[in-house]
C-alpha cells in the first residue's frame, strides 16, 4: 500500500467558490521524496494546505488517504499526530512564545494523541541541542519568540528544526527554498536530506530546478492549472528548467 | 522550564466550561438583619467587638454614603442595586477566632483544600499544625517552592478570617500579619494612623460604603529594615447566599521594608448578583517596596451572562516616602463586571509606581479597569503595562490615569496597552487620560489591538495542537510580560485560570 494516496481531488476556495485542484491525482510511496514543479497559480501551495487541513478549502469532490484511511474529516492537529508535516512557505510569527516552550508542546501535544507519554526533559533539551547546532540555529533564536524577528533564512531553518523533532512520516516542503541565499539554501538542504529515511516520505514544492540539485527527488511531478499533468525522473526538472512550463499551461487548457 | 510550558501542559486537565470553584461549603452561618442602616454599622462593630474610635469611623463614613450617588461613567451597565436587599454581615455560625487550626471547622478547611492552589493550604496548613517543632514537611516545601520560599496565609470566608498561618515566625521578624479586626484591637495607634490615610472615607461611593461596613480583611505591618521573610497571602471566598463581601486590606511598609503580598478570590456559582466592595491601601515610606498581586477569580456569571459577582473595588497606594515602590500585579478573570483601577500616588522623590495588568473577559462578562499613577514628587517614575483579551460577548475597557503635578519635576511614564479579540461579538476599549502640569514630565504611551489570527491557530494546529491548546498557547505569549511579574507559584495558578477562562471561546 502506498503511503499517500490522492484520488481525483477537487478543491475550491470556500466563500469565493473559485476553484483550485481539478481532478488531481497523486501517490507518494513509502520513503520517496517526490518533487511538484509548475508555474505560479497551478495549486501547489493549496495542495499543501489542503493536505495539512488548513480551513478555508472546500474538497468538493476526492478523497486523501494516508494509509489507506482518508484524512478529510481530520482536523488539523489529528493529522500531524498521524505524521502530516507542513513545512510552511511563509513561517508564521508567534510573538512571546519561546521557538523551545511550541516544539515541546507541539510535540507533547501529539504524543498525547497518539497515545504515548510526554518527552521527558533532559531527553528533549538534548534532541532539541544536537538538531540546532546541525541547522546553524543558536540558543538565543530557541529562546525567542516563535519566528518573531527571524530573517527568511532563519524561519526556514527553523521550520527544517521542527520537523526534525516532530518526525513526520510524510513531510511537505512549500518553497523551502524562496528566499534562501546559497548558503542557507546548502543549510536547509542538508537538514532535509538528514531526514530522509525508507520510513519517511517527501513532498517537496518548488518553482526552480536549484533546490533539487541539492535534495535529489525520486520522482518529479509536474503540476498545471490544478491537476499533475506530467511524471518523470529527476531529469524532467532539468528539462523544465531549461524549456520553461508554457507547454504544460498549454497542455493543460 | 519556563512558566508558560506548564500551563499548556494543564490546559489538557482540565474539565470544559466549569467554574470549579462553584460549590457551595455547607456551614451554618449567622447574619446581621437583611438591609443597611446605623444599626446594620452598629452590628458590625459589636460583633468586632471594636472601640468606639472605630464605629465613630464607620458611622461617619455611613452618614457621607447616604449622600452620595453610585459612578455611571465606567462603560459597564447592571441592573440597578438594591443596597437594602442583602446581608452586610455573615460569619460561619458560633465563630470564634481560632487559637489553632485544630479550632477550625473542619469542613472549613475542607473548602480550602477544595479551592487548591493559590495557597498551598495543605502543606501550609500542615506546617501551622506542627508549629514550633521542626518538620519535614516545612523542608520539602521549602524546595517544592523555588525561590519565593512560603506562604503566609490568612484566609477569609464570607466576612471572617478563618486562619492565619506562620503567625508566629513572622512575629519574630517583627512583621505584623494578622486579620484586621485583630490589629483594631491589638494595635490601634498604627491602626488610627494609616486607616483611611490612603483612601479616605469619603473617596467615592463603593469606598465609602466599605468603610462603614467592612468586616474583615487583612492588616500587614512591615517594620523599619525589615525584609519579610515570605510571601503574604490572603485568600477570600463568598460562601453565603445574598452577601457582600467588604473586606479591607492595610498594608504598611516602614522605612527600607520589602513585603510580597498575593490575594486570590473565589464565589460559589449563584443565579443572582452578589457585591464585593473591597478597599486596599498600602503605604510605602522610604525606601520601602510594596509588592501586590492578585489574582481574582470571582464567579463570572453562567453562559447567559445571569449571576455573577459585581467587584467595585478602591485599591490605592501611597508612595509616601522617597525613593519608595508599589507594585501591582492583577490577573483579572472572574466577576461578572470588574469596576477597578489600582494606582499610585507618587508623593516621594524618586519614588516609582508599577501596574501589571491582565483582564480577561469572556461570555458577558464586563470589565473597566485600569490604574491612576498621581505623580507628585520628583523624579517619579510609573510603568503600566496592561493586557485586555476579550472573547465571547465580553467588553473589555482599559481605564488609565497619568498625571503630573507642578512640582513633579522629571515625572516620567511609559504605558503600554494590548489588546487581544478572540472571535467578533467582543470589544476592546481602552481611554487613556494624561495630565502635565509640569513641563519637564514625560509621558509615552503604546496602545494595540490584535485579533488571534487564523494564520496563527492554523499554524499551531498543524504542528499538533488543539485549538483550545493553540489558543492558549498564544495567549500566554500575549501576556507573558506581565506573568513574568507574579510570583512562580502564582504564574503557574495564573495561567491555568487564564486557560480555564478561555475555554470554549474558539472554535
Amino acid at each position: 500500500m502506498s503511503l499517500l494516496e490522492i484520488k481525483n481531488l477537487h478543491v475550491e476556495i470556500e466563500d469565493e467558490g473559485k476553484k483550485i485542484l481539478n481532478g488531481l491525482t497523486l501517490t507518494i510511496e513509502k520513503g520517496q521524496v517526490a518533487a511538484i514543479m509548475g508555474p505560479n497559480g497551478s495549486g501547489k501551495s493549496t495542495l499543501a494546505y489542503v493536505l495539512a487541513g488548513r480551513p478555508g478549502y472546500a474538497v468538493t469532490e476526492g478523497d486523501i488517504l494516508l494509509d489507506g484511511e482518508s484524512i478529510l474529516e481530520m482536523e488539523p492537529n489529528e493529522r500531524a499526530a498521524k505524521g502530516v508535516f507542513l513545512a510552511f512557505q511563509y513561517p508564521v510569527e508567534v510573538p512571546g512564545v519561546a521557538t523551545m516552550t511550541f516544539l515541546r508542546t507541539a510535540l507533547n501535544a501529539q504524543r498525547k494523541l497518539r497515545g504515548e507519554a510526554e518527552v521527558s526533559t533532559p531527553e528533549f533539551i538534548k534532541l532539541v541541542r544536537d538538531t540546532s547546532d546541525k541547522l546553524g540555529i543558536s540558543q538565543d533564536m530557541l529562546r525567542r519568540g516563535v519566528n518573531v524577528g527571524f530573517s527568511g533564512g532563519e524561519k526556514k531553518r527553523a521550520e527544517i528544526l521542527q520537523m526534525a523533532i516532530l518526525q513526520p512520516r510524510i513531510a511537505v516542503l512549500d518553497e523551502t527554498d524562496s528566499g534562501l541565499d546559497i548558503d542557507a539554501l546548502r543549510i536547509v538542504s542538508e537538514g532535509v536530506n538528514r531526514l530522509r529515511s525508507p520510513e519517511r516520505s517527501m513532498i517537496v514544492i518548488t518553482h526552480y530546478q536549484r533546490l533539487l540539485n541539492y535534495i535529489v527527488p525520486d520522482v518529479v511531478h509536474v503540476m498545471a492549472k490544478g491537476r499533475v499533468v506530467r511524471t518523470g525522473g529527476k531529469e524532467l526538472a532539468l528539462e523544465l528548467e531549461a524549456k520553461g512550463y508554457a507547454q504544460y499551461t498549454d497542455e493543460a487548457a | 522550564m519556563p512558566a508558560v510550558q506548564e500551563t499548556v501542559d494543564r490546559v489538557r486537565q482540565i474539565d470544559v466550561d466549569q467554574y470549579k470553584y462553584g460549590f457551595v461549603t455547607d456551614i451554618e452561618s449567622e447574619k446581621a438583619p437583611k438591609g443597611l442602616n446605623e444599626d446594620t454599622v452598629r452590628f458590625i462593630s459589636g460583633k468586632k467587638n471594636e472601640p468606639q474610635w472605630m464605629l465613630d469611623w464607620r458611622l461617619e463614613a455611613f452618614r457621607r454614603w447616604q449622600t452620595m450617588r453610585e459612578p455611571t461613567w465606567a462603560r459597564v451597565h447592571y441592573p440597578k442595586i438594591d443596597y437594602q436587599d442583602a446581608y452586610y454581615y455573615a460569619a460561619p455560625k458560633a465563630f470564634k477566632a481560632p487559637k489553632s487550626l485544630a479550632d477550625v471547622d473542619p469542613e472549613l478547611l475542607r473548602t480550602y483544600e477544595k479551592l487548591g492552589i493559590p495557597l498551598k493550604e495543605q502543606e501550609i496548613l500542615a506546617g501551622v499544625r506542627k508549629q514550633g517543632e521542626p518538620s519535614q514537611l516545612d523542608g520539602d516545601m521549602m524546595e517544592g517552592m523555588r525561590s519565593s520560599g512560603r506562604v503566609a496565609v490568612d484566609a477569609v470566608f464570607d466576612s471572617v478570617s478563618v486562619a492565619t498561618t506562620f503567625k508566629e515566625e513572622l512575629k519574630r521578624a517583627g512583621v505584623i500579619f494578622m486579620p484586621i479586626s485583630e490589629a483594631i484591637q491589638e494595635h490601634p495607634e498604627l491602626i488610627k494612623k494609616y486607616l483611611g490615610s490612603v483612601v479616605p472615607t469619603s473617596d467615592n461611593f463603593f469606598a465609602t460604603l466599605n468603610s462603614a461596613v467592612f468586616s474583615d480583611g487583612s492588616f500587614v505591618y512591615v517594620p523599619k529594615g525589615v525584609r519579610c521573610p515570605m510571601e503574604l497571602s490572603t485568600y477570600f471566598r463568598i460562601n453565603e447566599q445574598n452577601t457582600g463581601q467588604f473586606e479591607r486590606t492595610l498594608i504598611i511598609a516602614d522605612a527600607g521594608a520589602y513585603v510580597s503580598y498575593l490575594e486570590g478570590c473565589t464565589a460559589p456559582m449563584r443565579d443572582e448578583n452578589q457585591l464585593h466592595a473591597a478597599v486596599v491601601e498600602l503605604v510605602a515610606l522610604d525606601d520601602a517596596e510594596i509588592k501586590y498581586s492578585t489574582v481574582q477569580n470571582w464567579y463570572p456569571g453562567d453562559a447567559e451572562g445571569k449571576g455573577g459577582i459585581f467587584n467595585f473595588v478602591t485599591k490605592r497606594g501611597d508612595c509616601r516616602g522617597k525613593n519608595s515602590k508599589i507594585s501591582w500585579t492583577q490577573v483579572e478573570t472572574g466577576s461578572a463586571i470588574t469596576w477597578k483601577y489600582p494606582s499610585c500616588i507618587l508623593r516621594g522623590d524618586n519614588s516609582r509606581g508599577e501596574f501589571y495588568s491582565i483582564a480577561i473577559s469572556n461570555g458577558y462578562q464586563q470589565v473597566d479597569s485600569g490604574t491612576k499613577m498621581i505623580h507628585l514628587g520628583k523624579n517619579t517614575v510609573s510603568r503600566i503595562i496592561s493586557k485586555g483579551i476579550s472573547a465571547g460577548k465580553s467588553q473589555n475597557t482599559y481605564r488609565g490615569l497619568v498625571t503630573a503635578h507642578r512640582r513633579a519635576t522629571g515625572a516620567r511614564n511609559f504605558t503600554n496597552c494590548d489588546s487581544l479579540l478572540i472571535g467578533d461579538q467582543c470589544g476592546a476599549h481602552t481611554v487613556p487620560y494624561m495630565e502635565a502640569k509640569n513641563s519637564s514630565a514625560v509621558f509615552e504611551h503604546e496602545a494595540s489591538t490584535s485579533k488571534i489570527s487564523e494564520d496563527m491557530l492554523f499554524y499551531c494546529q498543524s504542528r499538533g495542537m488543539s485549538a483550545e491548546e493553540a489558543t492558549a498557547l498564544v495567549v500566554n505569549g500575549f501576556v507573558k510580560d506581565v506573568l513574568q511579574q507574579l510570583p512562580m507559584e502564582f504564574a503557574v495558578e495564573a495561567q491555568k485560570l487564564i486557560s480555564i477562562s478561555l475555554e470554549g471561546s474558539v472554535g
